[in-house]
């Protein structure tokens, strides 16, 4: 990499940042502690075995008959809540990444081949999905949910599908103006397959506002997920992820037990906020008419 | 000498969709639908095997327009364009170009080229799809073609970006050569150069029709570059063809009153014994295409038009020895001044 490189400048850019650097080494932390979390947890959460009843709902601090602190305090079956919120955090990680990646492929390849189609097959695709962007996403994603059933793969399914669209209508919006440029004629000139034309020359070059949608979404169906989940039609409760984990606390609010809601809640929010923040510096960074 | 390609009667109409709007609107009278722009209209052209054809005009008279149906970009709207006797675009619905002999070269290297590949895939890609280079072969190909156009192949493992634009023109045209084509459309490829670069990427032109034996559609609106490469001109004014016949004679003794006053709006500039600065604009503008003048298109701008120029559409007459439409063709003396 030479000092010239785009991917470099955009990087010395995005330090200057000091608001969004922090935001991105949080996001970085966070995605590695999530990874790590079967080594650095004190607890498997998992693990029914590992739980004591008589640690259930003890406040944060509490050393517990294990023989070590919970720094966060336990919940009803007396899990350890930071071992709990870092398996959460994997979880919900996996299924809004997973989400986002597959909402990109199908939004992204929709979006550039209407733009690229034109005529009918435009008109069709964009029409459909402006009608589904009327819809509330977590409406679509909730019918969706109790159609398809508890499980992970259920759950990216519809998350995807109330999701694609935002990536389809940035992509063909991206592809069209692609579409007119020379180096599109040049490929048709030689001429090179329809689909060479758009997957290996049109979507690349759409991918700046892509990415940026990208972030977004991520943390979108991160919330979204959380939001399923608190609503019990989420994950399997075999596998918490931090939304059902708040909706297990929230019968204790109101008793005084408010950690086992309230933590699961912090780490949530703080991580959508660090990930909207880097999205923004980035969709900052890619509009040239925000530039300084 | 055989003709490489034959435009037959094409018409190409660009119409703007109308929206529901315009639709129920004009279902019932109270507004109008997008009127159709005709950027070619009714045009039959030859290009012989080997030659190099000059197409000048204004802009937006139409000549990227029929480049690009020549180049088998665009589909027709009416009549035919067909390269070596077959159709340049074949299938119905989504026409598909069915040749790889005719390649073209932009006006503009900046957006010519894919900003994110590789020089080397840029050329490579084309002829890998059509099996016309084998995958392992490709990087020798791409030194081969790049060498050929005077560059270093060294840079083939660089992004576009990284050159300028006299060498972003020559990756262009190793591009459209790596297709080994038969004949080139070169779409204004030296209008956004510097002068000292139009010099060497016009050169480079002659040597490669000298040694390929390309056959060359070249579109320019600077006469000066059209005479230096072309062995026959053809003059469009808004969408039709208004003198067609050989370099020599377009340019010395041209038969068509748009010619002249081409020629004439030239400023030529004189440095033997003083500095003369000298030429004669064309009065007037060149009309929008939405609306184009009934008869003669250039009946409105023309010194010589009587009556029947505004009412009667003139057709390509052969006089001396190249094909004119105008009604005065015969009766017009037009020789003035040669140009330089």
């Amino acid at each position: 990499m030479n000092g010239n490189s785009p991917l470099l400048r955009f990087w010395d850019e995005f330090v200057e940042n000091r608001v969004a650097l922090a935001a991105f080494l949080l996001v970085v932390a966070i995605v590695g502690i999530a990874a790590l979390a079967p080594i650095v947890a004190p607890q498997d959460p998992y693990d029914l075995a590992s739980l004591a009843l008589a640690d259930a709902r003890r406040p944060p601090g509490f050393v517990g008959s294990k023989g070590f602190t919970h720094w966060l305090g336990t919940d009803a079956q007396g899990r350890d809540l930071l071992s709990a919120i870092l398996y959460g955090l994997r979880v919900s990680l996996q299924v809004g990444l997973a989400a986002g990646a597959f909402a990109f492929a199908v939004g992204a390849t929709l979006g550039a081949v209407a733009a690229f189609a034109g005529g009918r097959t435009e008109s069709f695709i964009m029409r459909f999905i402006d009608l589904q962007l009327s819809f509330p996403a977590i409406l679509l994603a909730l019918v969706l949910a109790a159609v398809l059933g508890q499980g992970k793969w259920q759950l990216v399914t519809a998350l995807v599908t109330a999701q694609y669209a935002y990536f389809a209508r940035t992509a063909h919006g991206a592809a069209a103006a692609e579409r007119a440029k020379d180096y599109v004629m040049a490929a048709l000139s030689t001429p090179l397959s329809a689909r060479r034309v758009v997957f290996r020359h049109i979507l690349p070059n759409c991918l700046p506002p892509l990415i940026v949608v990208a972030t977004v979404q991520v943390a979108n169906s991160i919330a979204l997920e959380a939001t399923l989940s608190f609503l019990g039609l989420g994950l399997p409760v075999t596998e918490p992820s931090l939304g059902m984990l708040i909706a297990n606390g929230f019968q204790y609010m109101l008793s005084g037990r408010y950690w086992i809601s309230i933590y699961p809640g912090v780490a949530l929010i703080v991580l959508i906020v660090a990930i909207n923040l880097v999205g923004d510096q980035i969709r900052d960074q890619l509009n040239p008419r925000l530039r300084r | 000498m055989s003709a490489l390609v034959d435009v037959r009667a094409a018409s190409k109409v660009f119409r703007q969709p109308a929206t529901l709007v315009e639709r129920i609107g004009s279902a019932f009278g109270v507004c109008e639908l997008p009127r159709p722009v005709h950027a070619v209209d009714d045009v039959s052209l030859e290009i012989r095997n080997g030659e190099v054809l000059g197409l000048v005009g204004e802009s937006g008279c139409g000549k990227s327009t029929l480049g690009r149906m020549i180049a088998g970009i665009l589909p027709p709207s009416a009549g035919s364009a067909l390269f070596d006797g077959m159709p340049l675009l074949a299938g119905a619905g989504r026409p598909v170009k069915s040749t790889t002999r005719v390649q073209m070269i932009f006006q503009d290297p900046f957006a010519s080229l894919d900003p994110r590949m590789r020089v080397g895939d840029i050329i490579a890609e084309g002829p890998v799809a059509h099996g016309l280079v084998s995958k392992s072969a490709s990087a020798a190909d791409v030194s081969r073609w790049l060498s050929t156009v005077g560059l270093d192949p060294q840079v083939a493992d660089r992004y576009p970006h990284q050159f300028s634009g006299g060498q972003r023109q020559r990756i262009a045209i190793a591009r459209a050569l790596a297709m080994r084509p038969d004949m080139l459309v070169c779409d204004e490829p030296v209008a956004s150069l510097d002068v000292s670069i139009q010099a060497q990427i016009v050169n480079l032109f002659l040597k490669l029709r000298r040694d390929l034996g390309l056959t060359m559609l070249f579109i320019s609106h600077d006469l000066g570059v059209v005479r230096h490469v072309s062995d026959r001109i053809a003059i469009m004014y808004l969408g039709r063809i208004v003198e067609i016949g050989t370099a020599r004679s377009v340019f010395e003794r041209p038969r068509h009153p748009y010619t002249r006053a081409l020629l004439d709006s030239v400023p030529r500039l004189r440095i033997d014994d003083r500095v003369e600065v000298d030429f004669r604009p064309i009065r007037g503008e060149l009309p929008s295409p939405l609306d184009p003048p009934a008869g003669c298109h250039f009946h409105m701008r023309c010194p010589h038009a009587n009556e029947a120029c505004a009412v009667q559409r003139p057709t390509l007459l052969h006089v001396e020895g190249r094909e004119v439409a105008c009604l005065r063709a015969t009766e017009l003396d037009l020789s003035g001044e040669a140009p330089p």
